[in-house]
């Protein structure tokens, strides 16, 4: 295995409504932003996430390409998913050897349409799309069948909310009420304030391999470990209490070979973060999510690179040694990356 | 308001869908469902995955040829509650997300459960399917699931002749003439309206009728809120009325009065029907209306 780390991350400032910026417009500032810090203009392989039915333009990743000089040609590949799995395919076309940059990046504006059910669509056509099954009714499925208590996921909100807050790329929102006990329902179990806010924006890292990765930045966030996993998509195969995926993604990666200073989790929904704390097998110390994680701010395609980038920044900017980024896809946490990061 | 030229609405759209082939399990499946039937579909490891599944998701070998019926009931063991339906889902009424254990299966179906109210279900609550009235072999030919029948409605009704007589035909025929007849028990000289043949008290017999004043003070009064025939509107007040020169209260309707400005000690009268349309029946009495006096001290 060549040595791959994480030389730089940038994010949008998140906003929660859509400000009129297309889609190169939202990305160009990020992409500028590593390219300044790292100094590079070319990389060796570029490759982005993104979903084209949050815009309903198909093939929208292909115009979006206009905020990175395309020309002369570039080695170019996308994901339609979350920008973590783009960068676990730069993290394997790194492991190459014949290339030693990469530029990753991943973009949603989840304000134009309805999030809710647009995200119906990622259903299977037979037996789950036809009944209309939205984001928020499977999401509540899960909480269901977790059975948390309410002080603790009411607990979860208030921390995100409040370390969102001290973080400028994440959303402003306010403690959660208690008063909105009685109607504040979204889907029973999961009341409004457990719901993930509609975020516009997007993030950008790059990668580079063995001695560039020192040449670039003063401290590299190492990938040491990076691994995913998948379940069954039908959400009555599972057990949905607990995440197999996430827990065999982070045997994988290696999350309990050392501590862990950090952990940012791609958690939506605040049940969402109890699953995975149990399946990473997260130590009681572990910081987790203190940019506010997804309850905070959750550009859609964007959410999980932004939860990679925000564990190497911890490394990046020296205040860790050891942290863990985690993306996840599909209904219910039915695709799991974890990537573990060391100085 | 003026509409932002800058701002356009636009939809993404398959007008007809897509059209999409189901292979042979899933179209087996569908196909059942047409029929009212839902089936899995056997694993080599000899585990029932409903809905089927071409591959076992545990081991992703392919699964048997073997379907089998499955439910139609099945056990909920997960829900979620959707008070506010969305256009697209199933029912536009507010309904649970459920994933359904059937019987006979090793995994859930998800589906809409109508329930009512989330408190009519939990973990562990029996279900049964309802089926869509033309099936065409979609997973929408199951409307929706219903909780289980654990309790019916058993209506009752007999009809009877009754007739007034003794005591009862006494006073009443005192109700046609306009008078409450009461009488007096020898022994302890307690006055009773209605009249009555026996004294409750010392079981003396009674006899002699006496004239009882149509006037009375309520004791104590109670406001119904579910319509009565008899009654003048709703909430209606029914009031027990100690008549003048009785002992005991007599139960009776009071009316020409808000229900909120009846109170305890409010003196009362009587309001006959016309003469004309006077019959042996307490329907001779309206209701008792306030009189006007000053409210009486009750003990
Ligand atoms: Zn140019």
């Amino acid at each position: 295995m060549r040595d791959v780390a994480i030389v730089a991350f940038a994010q949008t400032q998140h906003t929660d409504h859509d400000t009129g910026a297309t889609e190169p417009e939202l990305i160009l500032p990020v992409i500028n932003e590593v390219k300044e810090r790292t100094g590079l203009k070319r990389f060796g392989f570029t490759c982005s996430g993104s979903c084209d039915y949050l815009a309903g333009a198909p093939f929208s990743f292909v115009s979006a390409l206009d905020a990175l000089a395309a020309w002369p040609p570039i080695s170019e590949s996308h994901v339609e998913m979350d920008g973590a799995w783009a960068l676990y395919e730069a993290w394997v076309r790194l492991q190459h050897g014949d290339i030693d940059s990469a530029l990753v990046y991943g973009f949603g504006k989840s304000s134009l349409g309805d999030l809710r059910t647009i995200m119906t669509i990622q259903l299977d056509p037979y037996y789950l799309a036809p009944l209309g099954l939205d984001l928020l009714s499977y999401a509540a499925l899960q909480a269901g069948a977790v059975g948390a208590d309410r002080k603790e996921l009411d607990e979860i909100v208030r921390r995100s909310r409040a370390d969102g807050r001290s973080n400028p790329y994440a959303l402003d929102l306010p403690d959660p009420d208690d008063s909105e006990d009685s109607d504040g329902f979204a889907v029973q179990p999961l009341k409004k304030t457990d719901v993930p806010p509609i975020t516009d924006g997007a993030a950008a890292i790059v990668l580079a391999a063995g001695d560039l990765a020192r040449e670039l930045c003063s401290n590299p966030a190492y990938i040491r470990g990076i691994a995913h996993r998948i379940e069954p998509h039908y959400l009555g195969m599972r057990d949905l209490a607990l995440s197999a995926s996430a827990a065999d993604a982070a045997r994988a990666a290696g999350v309990g070979k050392g501590p862990v200073e950090v952990a940012e989790l791609h958690a939506q929904f605040p049940h969402e973060e109890i699953v995975l704390r149990r399946a990473l097998e997260l130590p009681g110390d572990t910081v987790i999510n203190p940019s506010g994680g997804p309850l905070a701010a959750n550009p859609v395609m964007a959410t999980g690179l932004i939860r990679i980038g925000e564990a190497a920044r911890r490394i990046l900017d020296g205040d860790a040694s050891r942290t863990v980024g985690h993306a996840a896809g599909g209904p219910c946490l039915q695709h799991n990356l974890v990537t573990v990061l060391e100085a | 308001m003026p509409s932002d030229p800058l701002v356009a609405q636009h939809v993404l759209e398959f007008p007809g869908g897509y059209t999409r082939t189901t292979g042979p399990v899933i179209g087996r499946f569908l196909s059942e469902l047409r029929g009212r039937r839902i089936v899995g579909v056997r694993t080599k490891e000899g585990k029932v995955l409903v809905p089927p599944l071409e591959y076992d998701p545990a081991t992703g070998e392919p699964v048997t040829g073997e379907y089998v019926e499955v439910g139609p009931a099945g056990t909920v063991t997960t829900w979620a509650w959707v008070a506010e339906p969305l256009e697209n889902h199933p029912l536009d009424r507010p309904f649970a997300w459920a994933l359904i254990k059937l019987d006979g299966a090793d995994t859930a179906l998800v589906h809409a459960v109508d329930a009512g109210n989330p408190k009519a279900l939990a973990a562990g609550t029996r279900v049964w399917p309802a089926w869509s009235d033309h099936p065409t072999g979609h997973i929408t030919d199951i409307s929706h699931f219903v909780p289980e029948v654990t309790k019916i409605v058993s209506n009752v009704r007999s009809e009877y002749r009754l007739q007034a007589g003794g005591a009862l035909r006494v006073f009443l025929e005192g109700i046609e003439r306009g008078v409450f007849l009461g009488g007096r028990c020898e022994s302890c000289a307690k006055v009773y309206v209605p009249y009555r043949m026996s004294c409750p008290e010392c079981g003396s017999a009674i006899g002699e009728t006496l004239e009882l004043p149509d006037t009375g003070t309520i004791t104590t009064f109670a406001i119904n809120n579910l319509p009565d025939p008899r009654a003048p509107q709703v909430p209606f007040v029914s009031a027990y009325i100690l008549v003048d020169n009785a002992d005991v209260p007599m139960i009776a309707l009071i009316g020409d009065v808000p229900a909120h400005e009846v109170r305890q000690g409010m003196r009362v009268k009587a309001v006959w029907v016309p003469e004309s349309e006077r019959t042996a029946s307490m329907s001779n009495i309206r209701w008792f209306a306030p009189t006007g006096e000053p409210d009486v001290e009750l003990s």
